[in-house]
């Protein structure tokens, strides 16, 4: 089984379980489809990152209160901002399954989930190994949403990167991504290339959760 | 004038204006409008030099400027407008010394949300902060309006309303496209050059994404299409990423060589989007002012578009679904008195699946508000299939209301040759664009004679010239008579067709399922009929897209007359078949119970298996015996982490046929009309994503409730209005963020309030028990088998 289809099965809730045949085909088949669908589409931009009092920080123009996020780039003098896609197709998939096969299209959605995640560790080790040679390392993805870091700054996020025009990324008025299946985050750019921390699912205090990466 | 000069001349545009602001200290993030009145000078001396630089037209530095992008606290929308379009026209006072005449147009950029139904901004929220924008730049003395950027053609559609109809400037618009030639959200060339020019655009093409080399192919694609002049401008090369900030690089001359190209090709209106400067301007404007300019070339195809695609109907016949009619169909007259959406949409996507190459949609019923009804149709179906549409009415205020909020040039059903008829459906097809169908009936009736409709096409084509609505968007309609009432109805069909294809030089549409009416074993005479209807000239058949019959002849013909490459369709279509074969699969549920069928997740078997059962079993004892301890056992091992999320779908799915089968077999017999316990399900205000909600629905209507799903983004007040009207003793809410949990715990106590004996049960991704007790719900299920045991217990089942 490779990288995503161990991402879907987990997003499917199974753990450590075995999974049957019939649904393995189903995983796989929609992988297919989504090759087909997805539009995946990426843009960032590299900004300073200046620390301020107590928990605040600032991203160029963007200042920040958040505990978690100033942790995450700690030593770090910049940051890149990203927004990513899978496109408006696989939201209108999803949208007809939902409809005609609900199996299908909870599988869709775990396999969509999973081909993000793919794309942008692809995107992001080829960034990082061209900031590598200029001596820059990348911290793990940081999100709004994630601990302290208020989803409101989406809304600042999206604007920076002109999202909208340039990958067709916005939110609706309750900071919801649309299309569905995107992502913005915050990655840490750092001169040390230790120092990194746990990158996302397993940094989580919820040690219970069945969606647990390696339970 | 403009317009005068439109096509006629080449016409100049500008550059970029943001790469010019970043360099003169604009913040990436911050808003650019307002620039126009703190930064006044450096604005008014980039519009100078862009003049200089040759430019006919700037864009006023308003791109942002409207109330759902442009938020200030500090300045009000109509003042930042104002400065935009005057420092503008002050650049243009200045800047000029050869004598040209120049202009400024408002520039008018996305909003940057996506709109419903995949986003949340409603196409009227769209046009009213268009409008309002709008209005502020012709005021201030705007010469024209530039649409411009746009990746969504029904944000467009929005856009070039609210011009159309809030100011008498003239139109332009221009979209990005991808390398493929596809727009973010999917449409192709085709598609947008019929919506825009249906909407009677001045002006159409493309600007942003690509630089002037990559957008030679697209060019090429638009001028296939269009028959208006043509807008190019091209970014200065494609983006390119340097310590994280974003550069292009093609240098002014080489920008230039390309626009010359580009103007060769037919491009009428040029000029600069991001990384191009007044140098690039400049270069262009020497290069290639003395050009020779080519005028628009008038195309004639006829094109119906969604925002996903353009069907042509050419000479390679389509197919025109026509099974969302209630004519006839008792299932559909139900679902649409019930309000049951999802039933429509599903015999949408099994049609585009059969076929279909555009879907008819007739929802008129006598107790219905057809208005209503057509219009939330139309954009339900859009939200499911890329097909474009035929909206199907006799009523001039349900036409209207679905054509303006059709994302794309619909196909209208219908006019005819009765003046009352031509005075209100014309004006509509000049204003909002679409394909219209003629038919040939008149005051006086349907002719006996080929030649009588013939002169009645004739007459509907001359009176559409004088709306401006080329035959292009014209198909004819000869009417196919029933022949046991009419022996020479066929005949005389077939031969209308003919003639009015070779005489009018347009194209035809038919309902081809009619003429058979009264008579035993249709299909066999539909079939054979829409064949001669083809070889006739038959250009698009409204037909059943399920009927085998009706899709082998139209294979057939395909296969026969060249239009199947290869036949690559015919052979994927029939190539494992014999001419023997069955249709239907032989059951392989041999030796199999219901019970295991349905735990094992097989619906084919499942149905197979049903049906033969109820030829021996009492439809009470295959649910209580089979169906609902196999689900009882599913749900279980799901609790207990056995059965996972697709497995428990699956059980589901395959039990939700078994239950179609007995409710087909048994409906009348009483044993399974009783009243069904009532569960209303929603994603609350602000949230869109249902994905939850959809699998509680599933389960719950296995465990036969009658959900009353009310979708997605619902607000409080319209879950409260159903709980009270249909007296519903259970609601079910779900929601999957922070930000959203807010409107549930609105509807918890609007509930409370206005229905107080109604318990709610909430869901989704952000919610735990501890939550739930906070905004006061019932109930909090972590999962969906716990939402059917807490409807159980809620209505005495256990």
């Amino acid at each position: 089984m490779d990288a995503r289809m161990r991402e879907a099965v987990r997003y499917l809730g199974y753990g450590g379980h075995a999974v049957d045949d019939q649904t393995l085909a189903l995983i796989e088949d929609s992988f297919r489809e989504l090759d087909r669908a997805a539009d995946r589409r990426i843009i960032y931009r590299i900004f300073d990152v200046i620390s301020g009092e107590a928990d605040s920080l600032a991203i160029g123009k963007m200042n920040i209160v958040s505990r978690n996020l100033r942790k995450n780039l700690r030593d770090c003098h910049e940051a890149l901002l990203l927004g990513a896609t899978l496109g408006i197709g696989v939201d209108l998939l999803m949208k007809r399954y939902s409809l005609m096969d609900m199996t299908r299209a909870v599988v869709l959605q775990a396999a969509a989930a999973a081909i993000l995640e793919e794309y942008l560790d692809s995107c992001q080790k080829k960034i990082g190994s061209e900031l590598e040679a200029e001596g820059k390392y990348l911290r793990p993805r940081f999100s709004p949403g994630y601990g302290d870091f208020d989803i409101r700054y989406q809304d600042m996020m999206l604007r920076m990167l002109h999202a909208d025009k340039s990958i067709g990324l916005t939110m609706t008025d309750s900071y919801m991504l649309t299309p569905a299946k995107s992502v913005t985050a915050v990655i840490g750019i750092s001169g040390k290339k230790d120092n990194c921390p746990m990158q996302g699912c397993e940094a989580c205090k919820k040690k219970d959760c069945i969606y647990r990466r390696n339970t | 004038m403009i317009k005068d000069r439109l096509g006629k001349e080449l016409l100049f545009f500008d550059g970029g204006m943001g790469t010019l602001l970043q360099e003169r200290g604009l913040k990436p993030g911050e808003l650019p409008e307002i620039w126009n009145i703190e930064h006044t000078e450096e604005i008014f001396d980039i519009h100078r030099k862009y003049f200089e630089a040759g430019s006919d037209i700037v864009l006023a530095n308003t791109f942002g400027a409207n109330a759902l992008k442009f938020h200030s606290d500090e300045y009000d929308l109509e003042d930042i407008v104002t400065a935009a379009i005057v420092s503008a026209k002050e650049g243009a006072n200045f800047g000029v010394h050869d004598g040209r005449e120049v202009y400024v147009a408002m520039d008018v950029g996305p909003t940057g949300k996506l709109l419903k139904p995949m986003g949340d901004l409603s196409f009227e929220d769209a046009y009213a902060a268009f409008a309002e924008t709008m209005r502020y730049g012709e005021e201030a003395g705007a010469d024209l309006i530039h649409i411009e950027t746009m990746s969504d053609t029904y944000e467009v559609k929005a856009a070039v309303l609210a011009a159309k109809e809030c100011t008498k400037l003239p139109v332009f618009v221009t979209m990005i496209f991808d390398e493929k030639g596809k727009l973010l959200t999917g449409g192709d060339v085709p598609s947008v050059i019929a919506m825009l020019e249906g909407l009677r655009v001045d002006a159409l093409g493309m600007n942003c994404g690509l630089g002037p080399e990559q957008m030679l192919p697209i060019i090429d694609e638009v001028m296939k299409y269009t028959s208006l002049p043509v807008i190019v401008k091209p970014n200065a090369g494609l983006p390119k990423q340097k310590d994280g900030a974003t550069y292009y690089d093609v240098e002014p001359e080489a920008f230039a060589q390309t626009m010359k190209r580009v103007v060769d090709m037919g491009a009428c209106v040029i000029g600069g989007c991001c990384g191009t400067t007044p140098e690039h301007i400049r270069a262009m404007t020497s290069a290639c002012r003395e050009l020779a300019v080519k005028e628009p070339v008038k195309k004639h195809r006829t094109l119906v578009s969604s925002y996903g695609r353009a069907v042509e109907i050419a000479d390679r016949p389509v197919i025109i679904g026509e099974r969302i009619n209630p004519t006839g169909k008792k299932k559909l007259k139900k679902a649409l008195k019930d309000h049951d959406m999802d039933y429509i949409l599903k015999e949408a996507i099994t049609q585009q699946e059969k076929g279909a190459h555009i879907l008819d949609v007739n929802v008129g019923l006598p107790d219905i508000d057809e208005t209503a009804v057509m219009a939330e149709t139309i954009k339900e179906l859009q939200s499911v299939t890329s097909l474009p549409l035929q909206i199907d009415t006799v009523s001039i205020e349900a036409m209207e209301a679905a054509m303006r909020i059709y994302n794309g040039k619909p196909m209208i059903n219908s006019v005819n040759g009765k003046q009352e008829s031509m005075k209100q459906v014309f004006p509509l097809i000049q204003k909002y664009g679409g394909v219209v169908v003629g038919l040939t009936i008149d005051e006086d009736g349907i002719p006996d004679t080929a030649e009588g409709r013939l002169h009645i096409a004739e007459k509907i084509i001359a009176e559409a010239a004088k709306y401006g609505i080329d035959k292009k968007d014209i198909v004819i309609d000869v009417l196919a008579m029933t022949i046991s009432s009419d022996a020479e109805g066929a005949k005389t069909t077939l031969e209308a067709l003919k003639l009015v294809r070779e005489t009018c030089g347009v194209r035809t549409v038919l309902g081809v399922s009619n003429i058979s009416f009264g008579l035993p074993f249709r299909p066999a005479i539909n079939s054979n009929f829409y064949t001669m209807a083809m070889q006739n000239g038959l250009s698009a058949g409204i037909v059943n897209p399920s009927s085998e019959d009706m899709m082998r002849s139209y294979d057939s013909f395909c296969a026969l007359m060249g239009y199947d490459e290869n036949f690559a369709h015919y052979i994927k279509q029939y190539g494992n078949r014999t001419a023997e074969t069955k249709v239907a699969n032989a059951p392989e549920a041999s030796g199999m119970t219901l019970a295991s069928a349905i735990e094992k997740g097989l619906k084919e078997e499942a149905h197979q298996i049903t049906e033969r059962l109820a030829g021996e079993m009492e439809p009470l004892d295959i649910i209580n015996k089979e169906l609902v301890p196999a689900l009882d056992r599913v749900g279980k091992g799901f609790e207990q982490g056995t059965v996972f999320l697709p497995q428990l779908l699956m059980s589901a799915e395959a039990a939700k046929n078994a239950f179609a089968v007995i409710k087909e077999r048994f409906t009348g017999e009483g044993t399974l009309e009783e009243d069904r316990e009532k569960v209303i399900l929603a994603t609350v205000k602000g949230d869109i994503h249902d994905i939850g909600k959809n699998i509680v629905k599933v389960l719950l209507e296995n465990y036969s409730f009658d959900v009353i799903d009310l979708g997605k983004d619902v607000p409080p007040e319209r879950i409260v209005q159903k709980a009270v009207e249909d007296d519903v003793k259970l609601v079910g809410l779900s929601a999957l963020m922070t930000t959203t949990v807010v409107s549930m715990e609105e509807t918890i106590e609007l509930l409370r309030k206005e229905k107080p004996d109604c318990l709610v049960m909430v869901g989704g991704a952000v919610l735990n028990q501890e939550y739930a007790d906070m905004i006061g719900a019932d109930f909090y299920g972590k999962d969906a088998m716990q939402s059917v045991y807490y409807a159980q217990k809620v209505f005495g089942r256990e």
